[in-house]
């Protein structure tokens, strides 16, 4: 960029060190954001009592492949990657329906409601009535506790959301649903034949944040169907390892225990954990790459401008 | 409200028409958001009847009518405890962590992504760091408790280099949690901080920085005097959002992280609500007065951020 124009000569040598420590910290960055990744992915495939030992770095010491045939051969692992994958996809299918059709109204310059709402839903983001209230309304009043359904209906909507295709739509030429309206069209028309499909990237972004939000919850597991074994997600099984993992540390500072108890299941707790953690993040990591250039332009859009 | 209508109607090239004609004409849109509207009014405003168990000793065979009311008793309670004032002071003092070292932490990350020249080495680094935003509190918790345990990565590292002699209890030492953390948070969300700072520099105008570089300006002085200016609304704005939340530390970390050694320092107005309504001996009242407390100071927050915003003729939120 700046090629072109005459420096002093300390300035040029200066330009040339910093291009270098620059990357230097980068790489850097890099490893250390992915080092637990690597971390995790070594322990779970290191042997259960040598793991125990600690010490293990992004390459397993001993390796043993138990901790992955332990929790493929248990079938509560294929129940709940059953419902967490069809409540990321439930979710998302509904979210974005119902979002992307709000939001167009919502971008109608010449809807009455326009204002009214906007200020009852963008409110939404910063007053939460608080945990007892929602957890009485969802699971007393609406009944929805130990159901599959306290999982799809309280997540329908978020404001977030909404403003980031507000925006998106926002950003396309009025003209097209000006002419589609000359030649007839009603709102809801204009909206799903010629909007929606326009809408795709921005519904790529929103699609990546609903899902991941959705595969991501264990807490309306935790509060609404603890009791229900069947209707365990796949992050709360891997919470509750983590409590468990987490009791033994404390209990046994020396791990005398965890390696008593250790010795007579051949798997530890801890490579467990660490496979169903490998397991609930692979989905999200072969997925996400490929979405990466949508949700960058999605994400400033919609928070520059909301 | 009806101000509006009106002129939006007298903007409008047709005729004036009432309200309600218009509205009857706009039944579309009214399919299209009416709907979402209920549904928001159910699920984020109806909840708000419960905060009058705040004022009950409420009993769930009774219902929120029948309940018997005690007034004020329940903040009563919750102020003259040791443990929910800690609450309060830790739920400020992660927030408070989690606002400047993942703010600087963005700002910095984004100044070095910013100067980077190939396209595919500031991509790949951008993906890599991006990653943890998506992975859930759970997994990240159960990474740091392997990376931070006393056999674990990170006193490997200290005791390698010398640091210190024996291992560093990390997470059962009170004073390490909310720093702790706040590390962590960094570690999830620098990389998706910087989207929005990185696309406010990109809309900087390329002739300052010829301009700055053509008076002699060297790198530094270019991102202390084009740079940072250029990105300070953004900043701005997002510091007013951020003090909206600041009644808001999280919930999920440090439920997963806490343990009894900790319990001093972690347990936020969250966790506490929570304890009070699960407990042993559940009493929803204590529970819904301490979420109370905590959303109505929010909005103080918020409102007042606001307010600052428009004095200083910044963008405001609402």
């Amino acid at each position: 960029m700046t090629t072109a124009t005459i420096k002093p000569k300390n300035k040029i040598k200066r330009d040339r060190v910093f291009p270098i420590v620059n990357t230097c910290i980068l790489i850097l960055l890099c490893f250390i954001t992915l080092y637990p990744v690597l971390n995790t992915v070594a322990y779970s495939f290191n042997d259960g009592m040598d793991a125990l030992r600690g010490g293990i770095g992004i390459w397993p010491r001993k390796f043993s492949p138990d901790a992955y045939t332990s929790i493929l051969n248990d079938p509560a692992t294929y129940k709940a990657f059953g419902i967490s994958v069809s409540k990321a996809v439930l979710t998302t299918l509904l979210n974005l329906f119902w979002t992307s059709m709000l939001a167009y109204a919502l971008s109608r310059k010449e809807y009455v409601l326009r204002k009214f709402i906007t200020i009852i839903l963008v409110l939404t983001m910063y007053v939460n009535a608080g945990l007892i209230p929602n957890y009485l309304l969802v699971g007393k009043f609406l009944g929805l506790r130990n159901s599959y359904w306290v999982y799809i209906i309280p997540t329908m909507f978020s404001c977030f959301n909404m403003i980031v295709i507000r925006t998106y739509i926002g950003g396309l030429p009025d003209a097209l649903v000006e002419s589609a309206k000359i030649d007839g069209a009603g709102d809801l028309r204009a909206f799903f034949q010629i909007i929606l499909p326009l809408c795709l990237p921005v519904l790529a972004t929103v699609a990546l944040f609903v899902a991941v939000g959705a595969w991501n919850s264990w807490f309306d597991t935790y509060l609404y169907n603890g009791s229900k074994k069947d209707l365990y997600s796949l992050q709360y099984l891997l919470k509750m390892k983590l409590a468990t993992t987490q009791n033994q540390a404390n209990a046994a500072q020396s791990s005398a225990d965890a390696l008593a108890a250790t010795a007579a299941s051949r798997v530890a707790p801890i490579t467990v954990r660490a496979a169903i953690t490998v397991v609930s993040a692979v989905p999200i990591l072969v997925v996400y790459p490929f979405l990466q250039k949508y949700f960058v332009t999605g994400m400033a859009l919609g928070s520059v401008k909301g | 409200m009806t101000t509006k209508v009106i002129n939006t109607g007298a903007l409008a090239p047709k005729k004036k028409k009432g309200f309600f004609r218009t509205l009857g004409g706009q039944y579309q849109l009214m399919i299209m958001s009416v709907p979402m509207l209920l549904y928001v009014l159910l699920f984020n405003y109806a909840p708000m009847w419960g905060w009058i168990i705040a004022f009950q000793e409420y009993k769930p065979e009774l219902g929120l009518l029948g309940s018997k009311w005690v007034g004020w008793k329940n903040f009563e309670f919750l102020f003259s405890k040791q443990d929910f004032l800690l609450s309060i002071r830790n739920t400020f003092a992660m927030s408070l962590i989690n606002l400047v070292f993942g703010t600087v932490s963005a700002i910095l990350l984004a100044l070095l992504l910013n100067e980077v020249r190939n396209r595919t080495f500031k991509r790949s680094v951008q993906t890599i760091t991006y990653l943890p935003h998506f992975l859930s509190m759970v997994i990240v918790v159960g990474m740091a408790q392997n990376i931070f345990a006393s056999n674990g990565s990170a006193n490997d590292l200290l005791i390698g280099l010398g640091l210190v002699k024996e291992p560093v209890f990390f997470l059962g030492t009170g004073e390490y949690f909310w720093w702790l953390v706040g590390v962590i948070n960094v570690w999830k969300e620098v990389g998706w901080g910087t989207i929005i700072y990185i696309a406010a520099m990109t809309s900087i105008d390329p002739s300052l920085y010829e301009a700055a570089a053509i008076d002699g300006a060297g790198r530094f002085q270019r991102i202390l005097h084009v740079t940072l200016p250029g990105i300070k609304s953004t900043f701005m704005v997002l510091l007013i959002m951020n003090i909206g939340h600041l009644m808001e530390a999280g919930f999920e970390i440090q439920y997963l992280m806490r343990n009894g050694m900790v319990q001093k320092y972690s347990d936020t107005i969250d966790i506490m609500s929570l304890l009070y309504s699960f407990g042993s001996r559940p009493q929803y009242g204590r529970g819904v007065a301490a979420g109370m407390f905590k959303s109505i100071v929010g909005i103080v927050l918020l409102l007042g951020a606001n307010k600052i915003a428009k004095v200083m003729d910044e963008e405001t939120l609402i």
